[in-house]
Order: structure tokens, then C-alpha cells, then sequence
């Protein structure tokens, strides 16, 4: 990751920040939203749109990719005032939310960037990792100890 | 004899009247919630999702209520709604070693990297009805610790040792699509696993079992078993880099497979695939077993199963198609068996005619 401002956040830093907002909750966009202030001036350049994405898989794992089923997407593209260009790629048929992740995008590459990573992304990808950490704790519960069957004996 | 039929149409919108009636059941009952169906008929939701070929639990849950609960008539409408949205494109394909386990299963190995996950399963249970199930269950265990990181698939371990046949890289060819251009013979593994992966779950059931019991045998084991979840990464044309658009819950089988060899590969192990949305773990066994039997041909077997052939199993596995054409009996067919019945009346004339003629030359 190269930076040349250290104003702004990186390219290399986007795919990241995109994969944050399209697992996060559309309340807590709502939320983080209503607290930017004040509200940048934008518009839409693509009104959020419902659609599909063919989901792959591949034989074996690891072989030839096949086509599993599709999966419903929300995307939207939003423009600041100062020309920066947003866009929104979020699972499911959430306009609203397609459309809060398109304008964060648009702020998160601005100056207000480093801000947001720090007041909303980190958080949300902080709540994402534990709600992943707390499935894992529950399945990690179930593994069976053939060792202590062995011992018993 | 031609009939213009109409009319109907008072009778139809009475029926539908009742349908939703009957839909909503005992009015001082309270009535279900998409979220209730999602939540809480969870398999059912992941079935219609697999079979719907669409990812998207709360339409498979809007779907499921609107059908009464018939799976079949709620995969149909996820179908039907399906083909009103455009597509964006196609998604990377998914890296189920990476995937966030939630159940993790081998019957070849007892020590696995990661151990024996058992999720949350129906194994083991007694299968007693227990009437006190209306309470809240106190929350599962959690363990200290999760799993580790990463839990490589079994079956790439024993690669390693040449004892099992790696997956044929990618062709490179464009991955074929069923909803795109309609089946077509000779079919690749691509769209046999597409067929698969979207077909009837019973119907899938019983080949596989068909084949156990010897119409086919193919003498698996099931390599591993992982449920959990994976991110599904897109690459927006105007981005040119992936995004993640969220993750999706999958279930992923690998059946082992004796092999004795042939004159083109060693004896070794061989494979079997199955992959479905959601928590479908007989689907997916089901499906491993039959996409092996599939490849009989491609591995010099003789064919003399059903679950052996293609053309058979891809032709009749779509239960939506299915449903269409064994259904569509039941609308008005006067016409035709009309004509019928007049064939049916002439032949026996004209055989009763043959009949006299020969007692008469007898007598």
C-alpha cells in the first residue's frame, strides 16, 4: 500500500472499506449517516437497481468452475459535489442501503476518509469479526475430543 | 370437433378467494412472518433457496408462506421472480477452504487438522418428538477459543499423496449456464453440477441410494462435510477490482471413490462433488454421489445404472420442469381425448369387424 497524501486513504484500501459497508447492518449506515454533518451536496448517477450475480463454485473445491445459483445485488452510484464518484455493491434488495454504501464510498475517498475509517468502518468491522468469532466459539464447542475417549479407557 | 372454451373466470377468482383463505388458516391464530419462516424454518428456506437457484432468504421465506409451505410451488415462484431481475454479472468463483465453519465432518479420517466439528446437527439426536420444544432453548456452549483459522479441506491433503485424483484445472472455456441456453448433450461436469445443484432434492436422494445399493456402485465414503459461511466477491466493470458484496451460507460435499485404475490413470481415489446454498447436507451428499456416477463414462465404468446417465438424470432432475409437465395433465385436455376416444371407438370397430369376418370364413 503506497500513499503519496496522507490526507486521504489509499486505492489498495477500497476493496476493504466496500466489503465493510456491504456486510454491515442498513441501520447502522442510517445511523452513521444521519450523524455526517454537514451532509455533502451529491447525486445520483445510477439509482439504486436490484438485480443478480451468478455465484460460482468450483468441482472439487479447487477444479472447474461451475455455475451454483444466483444471488440477489443492490448497486448505486452517487457524485459529490467535488466530481469524487461513489459506488454501491451490497447482497440483497436493500435500495436504501445501496445507496447509504455508495455515498460513504464517495466520503471515504475524500478527506473525511481517515475519519470514517476510524468512526465507521472499524467499528463494523470490528462488530462483523465478533459476531464471526462468537459463531466459531459455538461450532469450536462441538469438536469432538477423540483423545479423551482414548484416555478414559 | 373443435370447443371454444371460456367462462371459468368467477369460479377461478372464487378458488383463489378460498386459496387465501385457507392460506391464512384460523384467523384468531396469529399469522406468520417472512422473518418467522426465515428464522425459524431455516431448512425449508435454505431448500428453496438451493432449488430456486436464488440466494435470497427473504424472498425464499415470502415464497414458502405464499405456497402454504409446498416447497415445490415456492421454488417455482423464486424461479418466476428470478427472470424479472437483470444480472450484473458473475461473482468470483468461492474459496470454500476459507470458509468460516460452522460444521465440519470426515468419515476416511478420525485426525484431521482442525478436528471433528459437529455443528449444529440433527445426528445423534433420538428423533423423539418432544412436546416441550415450545420453550427457549438456554443458549449453546461457546468455547474458549474458535476455530483455527484455517481448516483445509481433507481431501487436498491426501492429495498430496497422489492417492486421490486432482480436479481437472479449469477448461477455460465459458462456464456453461442452464439459464441461459437450454440443456444440451454431451453436458460437461460444469453444467451437470449446475443441473445438480439445482435439482430435486428427493430425486437426488434416490439415485444416490440407488447407486449404494448396487445400480451403479461407485463405493464411496464421504471425504468431508463443511457447512459455514463464504464471501461472494464481485468485480463491478466500472471498479475493475473485487468487492465483496456480503456472504452466503453453502454446504460443500466430497464423496471418496474406489477407483481400480485404467489404462490412462493409476488406481487411486476419485471424487465427487456437491455444493448447494444454505444448510443442505443430504442434498449435498446426494449430489457427490451423483455427479460420480455421472462421470462413468469419463472414467472407462460401464453404464448400467440410471445415476450413470446423463441424459437421464439431467433431464429429469429440474423440479420445476417436472412438476410442469406431469401438472399440466390436469388442465382441460377435452380435445384431444375427444380424439382419442374416437380412435379408441374405430379401432375396436374395425377389429370387431376383423373378428366376424374370420368366424365366418371358420364356419
Amino acid at each position: 500500500m503506497t500513499t503519496d497524501d496522507n490526507a486521504t486513504l489509499t486505492p489498495a484500501d477500497r476493496p476493504y472499506w466496500m466489503g465493510v459497508l456491504a456486510r454491515a447492518p442498513a441501520a447502522a449506515l442510517e445511523t452513521a449517516w444521519a450523524g455526517v454533518a454537514p451532509g455533502p451536496a451529491w447525486h445520483l448517477l445510477r439509482a439504486p437497481e436490484c438485480g443478480l450475480v451468478m455465484v460460482q463454485g468450483r468441482a472439487g473445491g479447487n477444479g472447474q468452475p461451475f455455475n451454483l445459483g444466483e444471488m440477489t445485488a443492490t448497486r448505486c452510484s452517487v457524485q459529490l459535489a467535488d466530481g469524487t464518484v461513489g459506488h454501491g455493491y451490497v447482497a440483497g434488495r436493500d435500495r436504501r442501503k445501496a445507496e447509504l454504501a455508495a455515498l460513504f464510498d464517495a466520503l471515504l475517498q475524500g478527506p473525511a476518509g481517515p475519519g470514517l475509517m476510524a468512526s465507521l468502518i472499524a467499528p463494523l468491522a470490528a462488530q462483523a469479526a465478533a459476531a464471526r468469532t462468537e459463531t466459531s466459539r459455538a461450532a469450536a464447542a462441538t469438536r469432538v475430543d477423540f483423545l479423551g475417549l482414548v484416555r478414559s479407557r | 370437433m373443435y370447443v371454444a372454451l371460456k367462462g371459468g373466470e368467477q369460479a377461478i377468482d372464487n378458488a383463489h378467494a378460498w386459496l387465501a383463505e385457507e392460506r391464512r388458516g384460523d384467523p384468531s391464530v396469529p399469522a406468520l412472518s417472512a422473518t418467522q419462516i426465515a428464522g425459524q424454518l431455516g431448512l425449508a428456506v435454505d431448500r428453496v433457496m438451493a432449488e430456486g437457484a436464488l440466494h435470497d432468504r427473504e424472498l425464499a421465506a415470502l415464497a414458502i408462506r405464499q405456497a402454504r409451505g409446498d416447497l415445490i410451488e415456492a421454488i417455482f415462484l423464486v424461479r418466476a421472480y428470478r427472470t424479472t431481475l437483470p444480472r450484473f454479472g458473475t461473482a468470483q468463483p468461492v474459496d470454500t477452504a476459507a470458509m468460516a465453519l460452522q460444521r465440519r465432518v470426515s468419515a476416511t479420517f478420525k485426525d484431521i487438522p482442525g478436528g471433528q466439528i459437529l455443528g449444529p446437527t440433527f445426528d445423534y439426536t433420538h428423533r423423539l418428538l418432544d412436546f416441550a420444544a415450545a420453550a427457549d432453548p438456554s443458549p449453546a456452549p461457546r468455547a474458549a477459543e474458535p476455530l483455527p483459522a484455517a481448516m483445509p479441506r481433507v481431501l487436498d491433503l491426501m492429495g498430496a499423496e497422489g492417492l486421490i485424483e486432482t480436479p481437472p484445472a479449469a477448461a477455460g472455456d465459458a462456464v456453461a449456464d442452464l439459464t441461459r441456453e437450454p440443456l444440451d448433450f454431451p453436458a460437461g461436469r460444469d453444467l451437470r453440477l449446475q443441473a445438480l445443484a439445482r435439482g430435486d432434492e428427493g430425486f437426488l436422494l434416490a439415485l444416490g441410494y440407488s447407486t449404494q445399493r448396487g445400480y451403479g456402485s461407485t463405493h464411496p465414503f464421504a471425504g468431508e462435510i463443511r457447512i459455514g459461511t463464504v464471501a461472494v466477491e464481485f468485480v463491478p466493470p466500472e471498479l475493475g477490482f473485487a468487492v465483496a458484496l456480503g456472504d452466503i451460507d453453502l454446504t460443500e460435499c466430497e464423496m471418496v471413490n474406489q477407483f481400480k485404475g485404467s489404462a490412462m490413470a493409476p488406481p487411486q481415489f476419485t471424487r465427487g462433488y456437491g455444493l448447494v446454498f444454505g444448510h443442505g447436507e443430504r442434498k449435498a451428499m446426494a449430489m457427490a454421489l451423483v455427479d460420480r456416477a455421472l462421470r462413468a463414462a469419463e472414467l472407462g465404468e460401464t453404464v448400467k445404472g440410471p445415476a450413470q446417465d446423463v441424459e437421464f438424470v439431467l433431464s429429469h432432475c429440474d423440479n420445476v420442469q417436472a412438476t410442469g409437465f406431469v401438472e399440466h395433465l390436469k388442465l382441460p385436455h377435452y380435445v384431444d381425448f375427444q380424439s382419442e376416444l374416437e380412435l379408441v371407438r374405430r379401432l375396436r370397430r374395425a377389429a370387431a369387424a376383423t373378428l366376424a369376418a374370420e368366424r365366418e370364413a371358420a364356419e
